[in-house]
């Protein structure tokens, strides 16, 4: 499915170029993307080793998995797959409460160190687990309390009331991510029927 | 709502370290310790990078956007949010850069000033997470968590829609 969504992009794209005769821009936005890939990739890179390192401190000390154990009763229930005191659910967890207050940057680093440690009791390694696809879709339908950034540049034009939107997105997000995990529930037991 | 989000990341790491040194663990080595694992993170998620960005730089710089906005005026919505809701899923730093450009126009308490931040703020961009989630672990086989994605993408849109008509 990637394979041809990505390839479709690049033909669809390239021969939108070819459509329009502008091969200079074609040349151009080539080469601009694969430094607009590292710009991209670097600039992740200061936030994300100060968020491991933070995150490590938290978890020698056993705050993480005191983090993880309140939330339990509700992860396990989304992630059924995943076995009991697994340290995933303290990764998700952090991930999922960086995300609900609008931490982005840090909410990235443990979200892929949950991807990490749900790939560890993953039992075919090239292939998507039930619980990765579940994690995503809590992360890929944007489940945010306060969405800070808008906030921020809501604040920047003048706004006069610059959280006025909060109550609509926590209502358009929760849809999205209610939305999300049905249709992820409905896949996975597909799936189960399959394998018997 | 600012404040709050200001204060919460310092608070954050002051209360890491707090319990750490409860704890007696050795804070320094371990946050060194932990830190050191972003270089291998780094490093897998390049690729991954390179690969999306080329795709979808391609595809927006190709203009294939606004050709299709001419068939899309009969939806429901203002149609100066229309290329918002199209390019949502596929890049944030987009449609960001869009939502300025509608809050230049239009102010940010306008209608249009209003559903833009709604349908920025309420789902997130499923194709960079994907990318970026399964790329850093190596896994090909996504089964169905891009339909899963979208799906919520395209809820998270309708729902922007009808959560700006009741609220506001």
């Amino acid at each position: 499915m990637v394979n041809m969504i990505w390839g479709c992009f690049i033909i669809i794209g390239i021969l939108s170029f070819f459509i329009q005769g502008d091969f200079s821009l074609l040349n151009e936005t080539i080469l601009k993307s694969t430094k607009n890939a590292f710009d991209l990739t670097i600039q992740l890179f200061p936030m994300m080793a100060l968020w491991l390192g933070i995150m490590k401190i938290a978890s020698s000390s056993g705050l993480l998995q005191k983090l993880s154990h309140l939330l339990y009763p509700l992860l396990s229930k989304l992630f059924p797959e995943i076995p009991k005191n697994d340290e995933s659910f303290s990764f998700i967890a952090s991930n999922i409460i960086a995300n609900l207050f609008g931490l982005g940057n840090a909410a990235t680093p443990f979200g892929l160190k949950a991807m990490k440690s749900l790939q560890t009791i993953n039992k075919k390694k090239d292939t998507a687990s039930r619980s990765m696809i579940t994690f995503l879709a809590i992360n890929t339908s944007g489940l945010t309390m306060i969405p800070t950034t808008i906030i921020s540049m809501r604040l920047m034009y003048g706004s006069k009331h610059p959280t006025e939107i909060v109550f609509a997105c926590i209502f358009a997000t929760a849809c999205s991510t209610i939305a999300a995990l049905l249709l992820d529930r409905y896949y996975a037991k597909k799936e189960e029927k399959k394998c018997r | 709502m600012q404040i709050i989000s200001s204060f919460l990341l310092p608070f954050l790491i002051l209360v890491v370290i707090f319990y750490g040194i409860i704890k007696k663990v050795p804070i320094y080595d371990v946050f060194i310790e932990g830190a050191k694992e972003s270089y291998e993170m780094i490093l897998s998620l390049f690729p991954c990078m390179l690969g999306m960005t080329l795709g979808v730089n391609l595809l927006l710089k190709g203009n294939l956007i606004s050709f299709l906005l001419s068939y899309l005026s009969f939806l429901p919505i203002p149609k100066e949010v229309i290329p918002m809701t199209l390019l949502r899923s596929i890049s944030g730093s987009t449609t960001l850069a869009f939502m300025n450009h509608l809050f230049e126009l239009y102010g940010p308490d306008s209608l249009i000033g209003r559903l833009a931040s709604v349908i920025q703020g309420s789902t997130d961009t499923t194709i960079y997470i994907l990318t970026l989630y399964f790329g850093s672990i190596g896994i090909k086989k996504t089964k169905y968590a891009l339909k899963v994605g979208l799906f919520a993408d395209l809820i998270g849109i309708i729902a922007s829609v009808i959560a700006v008509e009741l609220f506001f």
